[in-house]
């Protein structure tokens, strides 16, 4: 457990859930971020993630619970919150038929950049996101690397304390969102706090802590290696001589009951195990009884992706859920 | 409020629109198209119906019978009957609308000053054309008649006199120039189709593309939006009026009797009325294509109910109630008043009064859907 982050709170939420009719897509989530934090939201597909989103940005009423953004309510002064965010989608939500330029002068005055600073704002933001060039571009032109850079570029030009990426490297290419990560620490360093959902989980080994989301209901909240420590998964990797080996080996290795997950490529696969039970050893038993030779095998470092394979597995199949008690502090 | 928001927002809508090259071209020619159709098309009088005739009398009075209905522009001659068969299958066939028969004795019973029937058979399935060729006979048949009476009464050495006397006198639209009547209610016509559509569909496509969604995360109230939203809209507005009317005056030669500056006002009412109805139907559709299908729905009742093309007064009470309820139906009393008629603000206080009230209730619709949160 890390000490108390000593930095204030900027996103404080108790019990915030929320229903549409019978579904609840959000189950009183409890959540803390502190300034200077990029504080990633994991989940699959249809957890919560961009509903929480909408809710801590003022633009859909929680039905249960509360939250404080910035201090102000989300529900009770839920302008006072647009004015100090920034926000940002995966559908980059640029009017593709102004140029960059002209998209980024039209968000500085929706955000009310005053006008004598809006010009050398505009100018610093597009030298900063390498935009120069492309200023009288049409924004629906560019390529959605590019497209990307805009609409952060957008979202930040009135300079917001906080600033939320709803899944905002979906479609783009491996460099784009290299680059696009360095930009979101160099803002996380110069104080700006940033909540990002994502679903890959390399960008979520970047987050400074991280909240996993399953079906509307939080499951951990920590530091990435906090998180894939609570799991107490360890991981080998070895290769056999076949697809078929592996196959073979996949399906030996998955009766047992402390195999966590076994993921195979080729003749390559990845074991990992709980309860802190060696995976080289139990691997060599396995296999040599069911008599398939193992070429390599080596440790591999569990990632946040064992971790959250492992979390959603747990939640769907309550017999298991004695194993993951007490994951849940931190929370704050 | 924010000021310098809408204008902001104005701004952005402007610039695209100068980039939708179609939408442009379209709001420019639509009103173009539209006012050379309707001005040269749409004719209430009925002329040049093909008739025939079955002259059974073949009489000099008979002959000039015919050549005087002929000469009335209102009757082509499109041949002559033999035979009841022949007017039959000139009637069925449409090859005529209307058949004159003209009985054996006619020239003899004029002479002997006996009464006699000329027939007139219709083609009923036109409304419109039988009206149009009873009233033009009946009328010349009166006058002949009369004339008639008049010779025989001078004949039997009575003075001839008329004892009624009928002076017509058409005021503002002498020639009865149906351009004149058209022209302005185009004004309302275009307006509405304009407006209302370009505000749903100018709406529903930035929730379309996802900026809506980026424009309720930003701190824009939703007023400010609206107003940034509609303020072009209403510039556009006055510029289709203007262009319709100055067409009217150089094309149709159909002269604004009235004050210019009163027109422009009162419109506002209506143009603010038709945006509003737009913003609800953008509220109501999630793509462009169902706010278009909205705004044409809206159209058609306008233009069939709001006696642009059809006389308010004939309309059976019921579509009399919901014409009263379109904006549509008050702005072209209030168009032809001025242009027409030359009215002034204390002939149309009624009309203005309640447009303003439709006003006041299409607003409070469109805010009251339009809130600036999803779910």
């Amino acid at each position: 457990m890390t000490a108390p982050d000593p930095r204030p709170l900027v996103i404080e939420t108790h019990g915030l859930s929320r229903r549409f009719g019978a579904l609840v897509a959000v189950r009183d989530l409890d959540l803390a971020v502190h300034r200077g934090e990029i504080f990633g939201v994991l989940g699959p597909n249809g957890a919560g993630k961009s509903t929480t989103i909408r809710m801590l940005c003022g633009i859909l009423d929680p039905t249960e619970g509360r939250g404080t953004v910035i201090g102000y309510d989300i529900a009770k002064d839920p302008e006072a919150v647009k004015a100090r965010i920034g926000y940002m989608t995966q559908r980059f939500s640029l009017y593709e038929d102004l140029t960059v330029l002209e998209n980024l002068s039209f968000y500085a005055g929706i955000y009310g950049v005053p006008r004598k600073v809006r010009k050398a704002r505009i100018a610093e933001v597009l030298d900063k996101t390498g935009l120069v060039k492309r200023k009288h571009q049409l924004a629906g032109t560019l390529s959605g690397g590019w497209k990307q850079r805009v609409a952060l570029a957008s979202a930040t030009i009135h300079e917001p304390p906080l600033l939320f990426l709803d899944e905002p490297t979906a479609g783009v290419d491996p460099v784009s969102r290299r680059e696009f990560w360095e930009q979101i620490h160099e803002l996380s360093a110069k104080g700006t706090t940033i909540l990002v959902t994502t679903h890959y989980m390399d960008e979520a080994e970047r987050c400074h802590r991280l909240a996993f989301i399953f079906r509307g209901t939080l499951l951990d909240v920590g530091t990435p290696e906090e998180i894939v420590a609570r799991r107490n998964l360890r991981v080998a990797e070895l290769s056999v001589p076949t697809t078929a080996d592996a196959v073979a080996a996949a399906a030996a290795l998955r009766a047992l009951p402390a195999v966590e997950e076994v993921a195979h490529f080729g003749h390559l696969l990845r074991v990992a195990t709980r309860g802190g039970v060696d995976p080289e050893a139990l691997v060599n038993a396995t296999l040599s009884t069911s008599h398939i030779t193992i070429e390599r095998i080596r440790a591999a470092r569990p990632t946040v992706e064992d971790a959250f394979v492992s979390m959603v597995r747990d939640d769907g199949d309550p017999s298991r859920h004695a194993a993951s008690v007490g994951t849940r502090e931190g929370a704050s | 409020m924010n000021l310098s928001r809408p204008l902001v927002i104005a701004l952005k809508e402007l610039r695209q629109l100068r980039r939708d090259r179609l939408t442009m071209a379209m709001m420019i020619a639509l009103p173009i198209i539209q006012l050379l159709l309707f001005g040269y098309a749409i004719n209430n009088d009925v002329r040049h119906i093909p008739t025939v005739i079955y002259d059974q009398d073949r009489s000099a009075s008979s002959r000039d019978l015919a050549q005087s209905l002929r000469a009335t522009g209102f009757y082509d001659l499109v041949g002559q009957a033999e035979s009841y068969a022949d007017v039959d299958r000139a009637l069925r066939s449409s090859t005529a609308k209307v058949a004159v028969i003209i009985p054996t004795s006619f020239e003899r019973d004029l002479v002997r000053h006996h009464p006699t029937t000329v027939r007139l058979v219709l083609d009923g399935s036109d409304p419109q054309t039988v009206a149009s060729a009873t009233n033009t006979a009946a009328s010349l048949i009166a006058a002949r008649s009369g004339r008639l009476l008049i010779e025989r009464m001078a004949a039997s050495g009575l003075a001839p006199y008329e004892p009624i006397r009928l002076e017509p006198s058409t005021w503002y639209n002498p020639d009865l120039r149906t351009a004149i009547y058209i022209v302005p209610g185009l004004v309302g016509v275009i307006l509405t189709m304009t407006m209302v559509m370009l505000t749903a569909m100018a709406i529903a496509r930035e929730r379309e593309r996802g900026t809506l969604e980026q424009l309720i995360v930003s701190p824009v109230k939703s007023v400010e939006l609206i107003i940034g939203k509609i303020l072009p809209f209403i510039v556009i507005g006055y510029l289709q009026m203007t262009l319709i009317l100055l067409l009217g005056r150089f094309v149709f030669d159909v002269p604004v009797v009235g004050s210019l500056p009163l027109l422009y006002l009162l419109s506002l009412l209506f143009i603010a009325a038709n945006l509003a109805l737009g913003l609800f139907f953008s509220t109501l559709a999630q793509t462009q294509q169902q706010a278009m299908q909205m705004s044409f729905f809206f159209i058609l009742p306008n233009i069939l109910l709001s006696g642009f093309m059809f006389p308010f007064e004939a309309m059976p009470q019921p579509a009399q109630w919901i014409a009263e309820a379109l904006p549509l139906t008050h702005f072209l009393r209030v168009v032809r008043g001025i242009v027409l008629r030359g009215a002034g603000l204390d002939d149309l206080t009624q009309e203005a009064w309640q447009m303003a009230a439709i006003l006041g209730v299409l607003v409070l619709l469109a805010s009251l859907r339009f809130r600036k949160k999803l779910g």
